[in-house]
C-alpha cells in the first residue's frame, strides 16, 4: 500500500473534495509529489509506514492552490528560459540520417535527461525557498543536459542563460536536491559543473581578448 | 463571464500525437496561431509511461514490405493496407526527426541507433531509449515545442465539447481547472489527440487520465467511432496495480513460465515463443491459469516472467526501469527472482474514424494517436507501432489541419467562422451541466461505486473472452449506470481544482465509450485479433472482413459497416 492508494481511498469513499494530482502511478509522470512525513516524495512510490500513520502535506516552496495541488507555473517558465532544445549552426537533412552518437557520448548526459519534472528538488532546495527566481535544480540540470549532448552547439548561449540573473552561481551546494530525486539525477552536480564551465569559458574569452 | 479565445487550430491533448501535430502545424506556417489544450501538463501525458520502443525500418537487414506484412498479419488482416504502407514508409524519417530534436535513443557501439526485437515483428526493428522510450520521446517533443511562440498552451484545461455549425467544427468548450471557469475557443480546425480509454477496465496499464474523453466528445458531435470492439490486453502486467512490465523484457530474451516451470508458450506460439503477438499471448496466459497451471496470489492468479538468465548487466543497461518497477511495486528483484505477471488492458485499437490525413467525416475535425482509428492496427496492434503511429499521423494531421486553416484565413474567415448562435450558447450547456453537479442536493451513490461497477463489468463481460449473453448483459448494465450517474453524490462544491467534478465528466465520457465497445463486440459474431468470441471462435472473412462504425443516437449506438482496404496481402490463416 502506497501513500497514493490511501489518498485515492480517501477521495473515493470518504471525501471527494480532496484534491491531488496523479496519473501514471508508476513513478514516471511526475505529478504526484508531496511531503510524506516531512520529506518530498512521489506519493505513488512512497509506501505507508508500518505504523499505518502518515503525515501528507503539499510540497514546500510553492503556492498551494488546493490541498496537495501546488502552483508550478514558475517552473514551467524557467523550462523555456534554459532553451531545452538542440541548437545548431546547420541542421542535418532527414535524408542524411541520424547524428552518430557513441554509447559513451550518450552516457555523458544520460542521467541529466532522466528528470521527470516532479518538483521534489525545488521543495527541498533552501536557495529556492529564499528566492523564487532562482533557476533551481531541475531546470539547470535540463539546460546542462543539452550542453553535454554531442549533437548540440548551443552550450555558450545556454551557459549565459544558466548563470545570468538568479542563476547557477546562487547555488550554495547544499545537495538536498540530489538526495530527494526519485530518479537518481544529480542536479547538484549539474549546478557545480555549470559554474565551472562558465568560469572556464569566461577565462578563455578574457585570455583571447588579452592576446 | 465566459472567456473567449481564438486560434486557427485548437489541439486537444499534448501527448506524443498532439505535440507532434502542434509542431507540424507550427513549422507549416508561422502565421498560424495554435492553441494546445491538455487536462494535465504536457509531460504528464500517458505517452510518458511507454517503455519498450518505436518501430521503424532503419536497418539494412529490414524492409518496408516486411514491416507492412508484420503489421497486417498482426492486425489479423483488419488493418487498411494503404494506410499501413504509408505508415511504414514515413515512420523511419519520424524516428530520425526525433533524433535530430535530441531524443536520447540507445545506440550501437558505432553510434547508430540500436534496435531490439518485439512481439510480432519478424526482425529487430524497434528503436528504443533504454526502457523509457515514451518518457524520452514525450519530453523531447515537449521541450522542442517550446521553441515555437505560435504554440499557445492551455495547461490543465479540460475540454468538454465541440461546437459544430453549418456542418463543420467551429471551436470547443473548455474548463480551466484552476477556477472552473468555462471558455469558448473558436478554431477553424480542431485536432483531437486525447489518447485511449483504458480506465474503463479494472486491470489496466493506463494512467488515470486515460478515460476516452476525446472519443466521447467526437461521438457526441456525430462523428463515428470505428472498430471499438478491439481492446488490447498486454500479457505482462504486475498483479494488483496493472503496472506494465514491457514486452522489451521478452525482446531481450525473457521467458514466460507456469507453475511447473514450463515455458508454456511452446504449446501456443511454437515458432515465436515469447515474441508472439499480444492477443494470442494474453489468451494463452488466461488458458494456463484456467487449467490450473498458474500461481495463486493476493491479487488473483498469475504466471512468471523470468529474466534471471539475462544477468544483472543486461537488465541494468537495457531494462533499468523494469528492475526499478519490480523492486518498488512488487518487492522483487528480477536479477534474483522471476516477476509475477498477468494480462491487463493496455490499448484501444478503435477510436475516432479518420483517413490517413487525420480527417474525420466532420469538416475541420481531425484526430490522431490512440484516440483515432486510421487504422493501421486493425484487430490487434503490434507493440511499438503505436508511438510511431502518433508521430506519423500526428504530423499528417497537423499539416493537413494547417493547410485547411490557412486557406480559411486567406479566404477572409475568422477562425471558426462567424457563428450563427452565440458562443455563449455552447458554454451555457456546459455551465448547466456543471451547476447540476455543483448545486445538487443529496445524491445517493458515490462516483467510485459507479466507476467500479463499470470497470468490473468490462473486465468480466467485455474482456479477453466474450460471448453473446455476457455482452447483452454488459450493454444493459452500462445503460443502467448511465441512468444512475446523474444522481450520484458530489462532495466538492468548490471551483478550485474540483477534481471530483472532472472525474464525474470523465466517467460520463467513459460510459459512452464503453457502450460503443460492448455494442461493437456484440455485433461482431466472429473471433479476430484481440476480439475473441467463445460462441464464434473462428475468424469469418466472408461476413466480417469489415470495419464497424458506431454512431451515437439517443437509443444507443447505431452500427454501420465499411470495407477493409486490401492492397497486396490477401488474408490467410495467422500462425506464429
Ligand atoms: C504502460 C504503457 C506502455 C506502452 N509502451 C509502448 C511502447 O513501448 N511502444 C509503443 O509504440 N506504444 C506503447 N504504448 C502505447 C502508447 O504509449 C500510447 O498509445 C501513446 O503514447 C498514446 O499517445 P497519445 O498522444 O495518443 O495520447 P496520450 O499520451 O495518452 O495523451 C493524451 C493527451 O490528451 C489530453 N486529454 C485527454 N482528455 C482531455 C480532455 N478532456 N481535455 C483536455 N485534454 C485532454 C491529456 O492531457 C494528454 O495530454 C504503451 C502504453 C502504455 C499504457
Ligand atoms: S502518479 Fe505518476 S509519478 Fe506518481
Amino acid at each position: 500500500m502506497f501513500v497514493l492508494d490511501a489518498l485515492n481511498y480517501a477521495s473515493d469513499w470518504l471525501d471527494g473534495s480532496l484534491a491531488f494530482r496523479w496519473s501514471c502511478r508508476m513513478g514516471v509522470c511526475g505529478s504526484c509529489g508531496a511531503l510524506v512525513n516531512g520529506t518530498p516524495k512521489l506519493t505513488c512510490a512512497a509506501p505507508i509506514p508500518e505504523t499505518g500513520e502518515v503525515l501528507i502535506e503539499p510540497l514546500h516552496n510553492f503556492p498551494v492552490q488546493k490541498d496537495l495541488v501546488v502552483d508550478i507555473g514558475g517552473f514551467m517558465e524557467k523550462l523555456v528560459r534554459v532553451e531545452p532544445w538542440i541548437i545548431r549552426e546547420r541542421e542535418r537533412a532527414l535524408e542524411e540520417g541520424e547524428y552518430p552518437q557513441k554509447p559513451e557520448e550518450l552516457e555523458k548526459y544520460d542521467q541529466f535527461s532522466a528528470c521527470i519534472n516532479c518538483m521534489l528538488c525545488y521543495a527541498a532546495c533552501p536557495v529556492f525557498a529564499a528566492d523564487k527566481e532562482f533557476i533551481g535544480p531541475a531546470a539547470a540540470a535540463l539546460g546542462f543536459r543539452y550542453n553535454l549532448d554531442s549533437r548540440d552547439e548551443g552550450a555558450n548561449e545556454r551557459l549565459d542563460l544558466l548563470t545570468g540573473g538568479a542563476g547557477a552561481f546562487d547555488c550554495t551546494f547544499v545537495g538536498e536536491c540530489s538526495i530527494v530525486c526519485p530518479k537518481n539525477v544529480d542536479p547538484a552536480l549539474a549546478l557545480q559543473r555549470i559554474k565551472i564551465d562558465a568560469a572556464v569559458t569566461s577565462l578563455k574569452s578574457i585570455m583571447r581578448r588579452g592576446k | 463571464m465566459v472567456e473567449k479565445f481564438s486560434h486557427d487550430i485548437a489541439i486537444v491533448g499534448a501527448g506524443a500525437a498532439g505535440l507532434r501535430a502542434a509542431i507540424a502545424a507550427a513549422t507549416f506556417s508561422d502565421k498560424l496561431s495554435i492553441g494546445l489544450l491538455s487536462k494535465v501538463y504536457p509531460m504528464r501525458s500517458h505517452t510518458v509511461s511507454a517503455e519498450g520502443g518505436t518501430a521503424a525500418v532503419l536497418k539494412e537487414y529490414d524492409s518496408l514490405d516486411l514491416h507492412a506484412l508484420d503489421t497486417i498479419k498482426g492486425s489479423d488482416y483488419l488493418a487498411d493496407q494503404d494506410a499501413v504502407e504509408l505508415f511504414v514508409r514515413e515512420a523511419p524519417s519520424e524516428v530520425i526527426q526525433l533524433e535530430h530534436w535530441g531524443c536520447p535513443w540507445s545506440r550501437e557501439e558505432d553510434g547508430k541507433l540500436a534496435a531490439r526485437a518485439f512481439g510480432g515483428m519478424s526482425v529487430k526493428r524497434t528503436l528504443f531509449a533504454a526502457d523509457k522510450t515514451g518518457f524520452h520521446l514525450l519530453h523531447t517533443l515537449f521541450q522542442h515545442s517550446l521553441k515555437y511562440p505560435s504554440i499557445v498552451r492551455y495547461d490543465e484545461w479540460f475540454v468538454l465539447s465541440l461546437a459544430v455549425e453549418g456542418g463543420a467544427v467551429r471551436g470547443l468548450v473548455a474548463l480551466d481547472l484552476r477556477t472552473s471557469e468555462l471558455a469558448f475557443v473558436s478554431a477553424s480546425a480542431v485536432i483531437v489527440a486525447t489518447g485511449g480509454a483504458g480506465r474503463m477496465y479494472q486491470f489496466t496499464t493506463n494512467g488515470v487520465i486515460k478515460t476516452g474523453d476525446g472519443m466521447a466528445i467526437a461521438y457526441r458531435a456525430g462523428v463515428p467511432l470505428k472498430d471499438m470492439e478491439f481492446i488490447q490486453f498486454h500479457p505482462t502486467a504486475l498483479p494488483g496495480t496493472g503496472i506494465l512490465i514491457t514486452e522489451a523484457s521478452r525482446g531481450e530474451g525473457g521467458y514466460l513460465k507456469n507453475k511447473d516451470g514450463e515455458r508454456f508458450l511452446s504449446r501456443y506460439t511454437p515458432e515465436k515463443m515469447e515474441l508472439g503477438p499480444r492477443d494470442i499471448l494474453s489468451r494463452a496466459l488466461v488458458q494456463e491459469i484456467r487449467e490450473g497451471r498458474g500461481f495463486e496470489g493476493p491479487f488473483g492468479a498469475y504466471l512468471l516472467l523470468d529474466l534471471r538468465h539475462l544477468g544483472e548487466k543486461v537488465i541494468d543497461s537495457k531494462l533499468p526501469f523494469v528492475r526499478e518497477l519490480a523492486l518498488n511495486y512488487a518487492k522483487i528483484d528480477p536479477v534474483k527472482e522471476p516477476i509475477p505477471v498477468r494480462p491487463a488492458q493496455h490499448y484501444t485499437m478503435g477510436g475516432i474514424h479518420t483517413d490517413v490525413n487525420g480527417r474525420t467525416p466532420l469538416p475541420g475535425l481531425y484526430s490522431c494517436g490512440e484516440a483515432a482509428c486510421v487504422t493501421i492496427n486493425g484487430a490487434n496492434r503490434l507493440g511499438s507501432n503505436s508511438l510511431s503511429e502518433c508521430l506519423v499521423f500526428g504530423r499528417r494531421a497537423g499539416l493537413d489541419a494547417a493547410s485547411f486553416a490557412l486557406s480559411r484565413r486567406e479566404g477572409g474567415h475568422n477562425p471558426g467562422g462567424d457563428l450563427s448562435v452565440s458562443s455563449e450558447q455552447y458554454t451555457s450547456l456546459a455551465e448547466e451541466k456543471m451547476n447540476r453537479l455543483l448545486k445538487k442536493e443529496g445524491g445517493q451513490e458515490r462516483l467510485a461505486e459507479i466507476r467500479e461497477s463499470l470497470q468490473s463489468l468490462m473486465e468480466t463481460k467485455v474482456g479477453i473472452f466474450r460471448e453473446d449473453e455476457g455482452l447483452r448483459e454488459a450493454l444493459r448494465e452500462i445503460r443502467e449506470l448511465k441512468g444512475r450517474l446523474p444522481s450520484a453524490k458530489v462532495d466538492d462544491r468548490g471551483r478550485t481544482f474540483n477534481m471530483e467534478m472532472v472525474h464525474a465528466f470523465e466517467l460520463d465520457f467513459m460510459l459512452d465509450v464503453a457502450e460503443s465497445v460492448a455494442y461493437s463486440a456484440l455485433m461482431r459474431r466472429e473471433s479476430r485479433g484481440a476480439h475473441f468470441r467463445t460462441d464464434f471462435p473462428k475468424r469469418d472473412d466472408r461476413s466480417f472482413l469489415l470495419h464497424q462504425l458506431s454512431y451515437n443516437t439517443p437509443e444507443g449506438p447505431r452500427g454501420e459497416k465499411l470495407a477493409v482496404n486490401v492492397t497486396r496481402w490477401q488474408p490467410t490463416e495467422r500462425k506464429y
